[in-house]
């Protein structure tokens, strides 16, 4: 039996004498896409955080592809291919656009901190450079700086980050925040490409883009998963109607 | 051998309580405003002088007053007109703005009062031996320095912990822009800090001036110890500057009495001394020769054992 | 999945296509070998002795300013403590020297900045496994704690640092090669130019390379750098050593210029002006340091030949980049390519005349500081010299009121038609702006 692509295990956290998360247990197998809900202050951001390396649980294990690798730093967690984008965009706001996505491709390419070698004349980090920025559609604004990009542009630029290392398991924190509706129809459209053959775990507020994208959702209340099902079994659910949908409309 | 210590504790506590004089400013600053004072020991230096050039004119007590002050003033200016200024280009300026003002403090110390040592003395009223431990004479200005000390660490626990400027304060110290929207006058309180910081940095520097040697390279000296002390005692803490403090003022007074040389020990037990270089050198080196870099020293060990200081937070 | 070939045809010509080989090498190599002839004539145009040493000192400072833009500009380590590596260096190299002549070794002279580079490279790597867990604030109180660890260990291993002598040497006797003895100033000019010219090739090359550009990643954002792999204590250390490394190379050929080496090389002061160098120039760009040390350099020389008090002025006009022009001297010059290379001449004649309107009253505005700052130096501490100074060709007699109360009026009131002044080169700025977007937009 192949081991799930993210398996948590009864993981909790607590930040001083504050309990964020109460005991999750989740499994995300391969190439699901995953979707995590719930309301604000439920603890999503935590969760990734925890899953990401960016917070060590206070308890409980975090397992990447089979392996344990709670408590690893982020760097780590990210080279054994797990990558994730940031609610509130964080991108490296003095350098281009080419620039953003080339710095993300490079570890993956095995470049590591190769400092003998021109890094212009490397042809696959100009390509696959090249390819995630004309995903994101970003090509043209290439030579701007990240930092004076609009707000759309640069939740795609989020993306592109995130996707330039080729990671197996992706994660997306809310990718639409403060997009209108047509942009978040490209989103959803980029998501969708972007994920194929990959594991997707998401948070989303946006209940349109949840049901339609995600395998399986998770309803977080709380620091608690108070169910994880199939979209329709979740839309039916009581606990989630009064906890965070509202009534069956 | 008792009397050493006992003299020795005394003179180290009072160090660290100088050390922390200054330390608690600093630290103050850095947890409020996110800048760590690099000038903060040219204030220092600053009280000392004016200490002096006031105590010429009107006689200590008045000095021990005014200077404070004055160079309190002083800072809250910088703070205004300054300070403010840089903070919109980020951390590094405002560190570089600092680091640019000590150099013109000590430039301007040296144009004003010259190179040499200022005759600061320690005022006749205090001119007495406090008591006789064994055969050593203790000053009575240094009890003074100490009960100085403890007294103005007193006030400050009681405005902090007490008053609402000292609440107001203390929320700033965590949650600023919280403290903002809640209506409070955050630049008013961020000068109030930068004053009443650099205030205590001269109030050191007034007391210390006379006992120690009033010169245009005191900050020189002292800066790199203050920082090791907040660094060590882990940036942002107050008791962890407190007991940094201590600890540094403790080793370092202790060490300057202690003639022993790793020749003594390592010849002790039979191991011959090697000839002439590097290794003659380190042979030969006595703890109190050491005095001057065991702060450093104490920064390196800091940094292998436990980076973010001994009682820091840690670093995102 | 779209076809990214075709993608890539619709991209405009400008973009990073690969022309042909040669004429790539060709544009990479042209700056380079112009530099190497400006190098090589400049002795022509300043041939006296005393310019031959400035000359050799820019080189020198060069080098040293450009290492610590490795750590500032590159990687955001802001560092009080770089001349330990630049210091240590020197040392070594005099030593290895003093080695060579003592045990007629045959090694030449110009091979010796290599010791400067093998010492930066492992102080770099011993002091850099602890300096770099720290960074930002911390980071630079550590390097202060450091530099001063070093500066003070000076006085107890008098024999490596040669107490408060130092340690000499002398260049001339060494293996001669070429008939070259490197006694004269010009010789060791060119020395210092060569090395100077390979070791800015060599750093500007490491710019262009993946660890140059997650380097700017780490400054920029060392949380996101964690999130795309890479360790950003690690590439902090790397470059700290790098950095060292050619910080000795700086060391070494200053060895090589002086015949001398004492413990202020590794010192607080030396320390601070390859600082200052660095952020006045501007560290944002790679020629920022260079003409950061050029200045310095020259600042250095002819300040301290006119006045006393010239670390004061140093320490003034560092303030005032910090204010005025954090991005220093550089990042002036570069605000305006742009409004250049739209071509709106009339708007940007009109900045320049601002920029002379504005200039007159600043001028007058430092003439009154100065005066102030010289009178002051010289009542009170050389006041025993007599009671008249010699400032801009005048006589001024520090004793009576008329040139204080001059000198006052000059600096406030300079100050006060300074700042009139702003609103005239803001609108010409503005205007120069817009005119150059108009100007694109047309293009």
């Amino acid at each position: 039996m192949i081991a799930p692509a993210i398996e948590l295990v009864d993981v909790h956290k607590s930040f001083g004498a504050m309990k964020i998360i109460h005991g999750v247990s989740l499994a995300v197998p391969a190439g699901e896409r995953h979707a995590i809900i719930g309301p604000n202050g439920a603890g999503k951001s935590t969760l990734f955080n925890l899953i990401s390396g960016r917070f060590t649980p206070s308890l409980g294990t975090v397992r990447l592809n089979g392996e344990n690798v709670t408590g690893l730093p982020p760097y780590q967690i990210n080279r054994r291919g797990l990558s994730r984008s940031f609610q509130v965009t964080n991108i490296f706001p003095r350098l281009s656009v080419w620039e953003n996505v080339r710095c993300a491709v490079l570890w993956s390419l095995g470049y590591k901190y190769s400092f003998w070698r021109g890094i212009d004349g490397l042809a696959d980090v100009r390509k696959r450079t090249e390819s995630i920025l004309d995903e994101i559609e970003l090509l043209d604004r290439r030579r701007v700086q990240a930092g004076v990009l609009t707000y759309a542009e640069q939740r795609a630029l989020e993306i592109g980050i995130t996707i330039a290392g080729n990671a197996g398991i992706i994660l997306l924190d809310e990718p639409s925040a403060g997009m209108s509706t047509a942009e978040t129809e490209g989103a959803v459209a980029l998501i969708r490409k972007v994920s194929q053959g990959r594991t997707l775990i998401m948070i989303e507020h946006d209940m349109g883009v949840v049901f339609d994208l995600a395998d399986r959702i998770s309803v977080l209340v709380y620091g608690q998963i108070i169910a994880s099902d199939i979209p329709a079994k979740i839309k039916q659910d009581a606990a989630v109607q009064t906890a965070y949908l509202g009534t069956a409309a | 051998m008792l009397e050493l210590v006992t003299i020795s504790a005394l003179n180290g506590v009072l160090y660290g309580m100088l050390l922390f004089l200054m330390a608690s400013g600093l630290t103050l600053i850095f947890s409020m405003m996110g800048v760590l004072n690099f000038a903060h020991a040219s204030f220092y230096m600053l009280g000392a002088f004016f200490g002096f050039q006031i105590s010429q004119l009107v006689g200590f007590w008045p000095a021990f007053v005014i200077a404070p002050v004055l160079v309190g003033g002083i800072g809250a200016l910088v703070e205004r007109y300054g300070l403010r200024h840089v903070h919109r280009h980020g951390p590094v300026a405002e560190l570089l703005f600092t680091f640019g003002l000590a150099f013109i403090i000590e430039e301007v110390v040296q144009m004003v009062w010259g190179k040499g040592p200022a005759d600061y003395r320690v005022p006749p009223s205090l001119d007495f031996t406090a008591f006789t431990a064994f055969s050593t004479n203790y000053p009575a200005y240094k009890m003074f320095e100490l009960c100085t000390a403890i007294a103005i660490f007193a006030v400050l626990l009681l405005l902090l912990a007490r008053t609402r400027v000292g609440l107001i304060i203390q929320a700033s110290l965590t949650h600023p822009h919280m403290v903002a929207m809640l209506g409070h006058n955050v630049p008013r309180v961020f000068m109030l800090v930068f004053g009443v910081g650099t205030g205590l940095a001269a109030v050191a520097g007034v007391i210390a001036g006379p006992a120690l040697v009033t010169q245009s390279n005191m900050a020189a000296s002292l800066g790199p110890i203050l920082f090791v002390v907040v660094v060590v005692g882990g940036l942002g803490s107050l008791s962890g500057a407190f007991l940094a403090s201590l600890l540094i003022g403790l080793v370092q007074t202790f060490a300057v009495s202690i003639n022993l040389s790793v020749a003594d020990v390592l010849g002790g037990i039979g191991i011959p001394p090697p000839t002439g270089g590097i290794l003659s050198d380190v042979w030969n080196v006595t703890v109190a020769q050491l005095a001057p870099i065991i702060p450093y020293l104490l920064l390196v060990l800091i940094l292998i054992l436990r980076p973010t200081g001994l009682l820091g937070t840690r670093e995102h | 999945m779209s076809d990214i070939a075709t993608d890539i045809v619709k991209v405009p010509a400008h973009a990073d296509v690969r022309p042909p080989r040669t004429a790539a090498l060709a544009r990479l190599a042209a700056p380079w070998i112009a530099l190497a002839v400006v190098f090589a004539l400049l002795p022509l145009i300043f041939r006296s002795g005393s310019s031959l040493t400035m000359l050799s000192l820019m080189g020198i400072m060069i080098v040293f300013a450009l290492s610590y833009n490795m750590l500032l500009g590159e990687t955001g380590l802001l560092s009080f403590g770089h001349a330990v590596y630049y210091g240590l260096g020197g040392f070594l190299a005099v030593h290895f020297m003093n080695t060579v002549i003592y045990d007629r070794l045959p090694v030449p002279l110009f091979l010796i900045p290599i010791v400067g580079a093998f010492s930066g490279l492992v102080f770099g790597i011993i002091f850099g496994s602890v300096s770099t867990r720290r960074a930002g604030t911390a980071f630079a109180m550590i390097s202060l704690g450091l530099g001063e660890l070093v500066a003070s260990s000076s006085l107890i291993l008098r024999s490596f640092f040669g107490g408060e002598e130092g340690v000499s040497t002398n260049r001339t006797k060494l293996l001669h090669v070429f008939g070259l003895n490197f006694g004269p100033q010009i010789q060791v000019y060119y020395l210092i130019a060569a090395w100077c010219l390979v070791c800015m090739v060599a750093m500007y090359a490491l710019r262009r390379t993946p660890f140059g550009r997650i380097c700017n990643a780490v400054r920029e954002n060392p949380e996101r750098a964690q999130f795309v792999g890479y360790n950003p204590q690690a590439v902090r250390f790397i470059a700290f050593a790098l950095a060292g490394l050619f910080a000795g190379i700086a060391g070494a050929l200053a060895a090589i210029n002086f015949e001398l080496v004492n413990s202020s090389a590794v010192g607080a002061a030396q320390s601070g002006i390859v600082l200052l160098a660095a952020y006045i120039g501007g560290v944002g760009a790679f020629i920022g340091p260079v003409i950061g040390a050029i200045v310095v350099t020259w600042l250095e020389v002819m300040l301290s030949d006119i006045t006393d008090v010239w670390q004061l002025y140093f320490g003034l006009l560092f303030i005032g980049v910090v204010m005025f022009a954090p991005n220093g001297i550089a990042g002036l010059l570069t605000m305006h390519v742009p409004l250049l290379q739209a071509r709106t001449y009339r708007p940007l004649g009109r900045l320049a005349l601002s920029y002379l309107i504005a200039l007159m009253p600043a001028l007058a505005m430092l003439a009154g500081v100065i005066a102030v700052i010289e009178m002051t130096y010289h009542r009170s501490v050389k006041a025993s010299d007599g009671a008249t100074i010699s400032l801009f060709h005048l006589t001024l007699d520090t004793t009576s009121v008329t040139p204080w109360l001059a000198a006052i009026v000059l600096a406030a009131g300079g100050f006060l038609v300074f700042r009139r002044t702003w609103p005239i080169v803001g609108a010409a700025w503005h205007d120069a702006v817009l005119a150059a977007q108009a100007a694109e937009k047309r293009r």
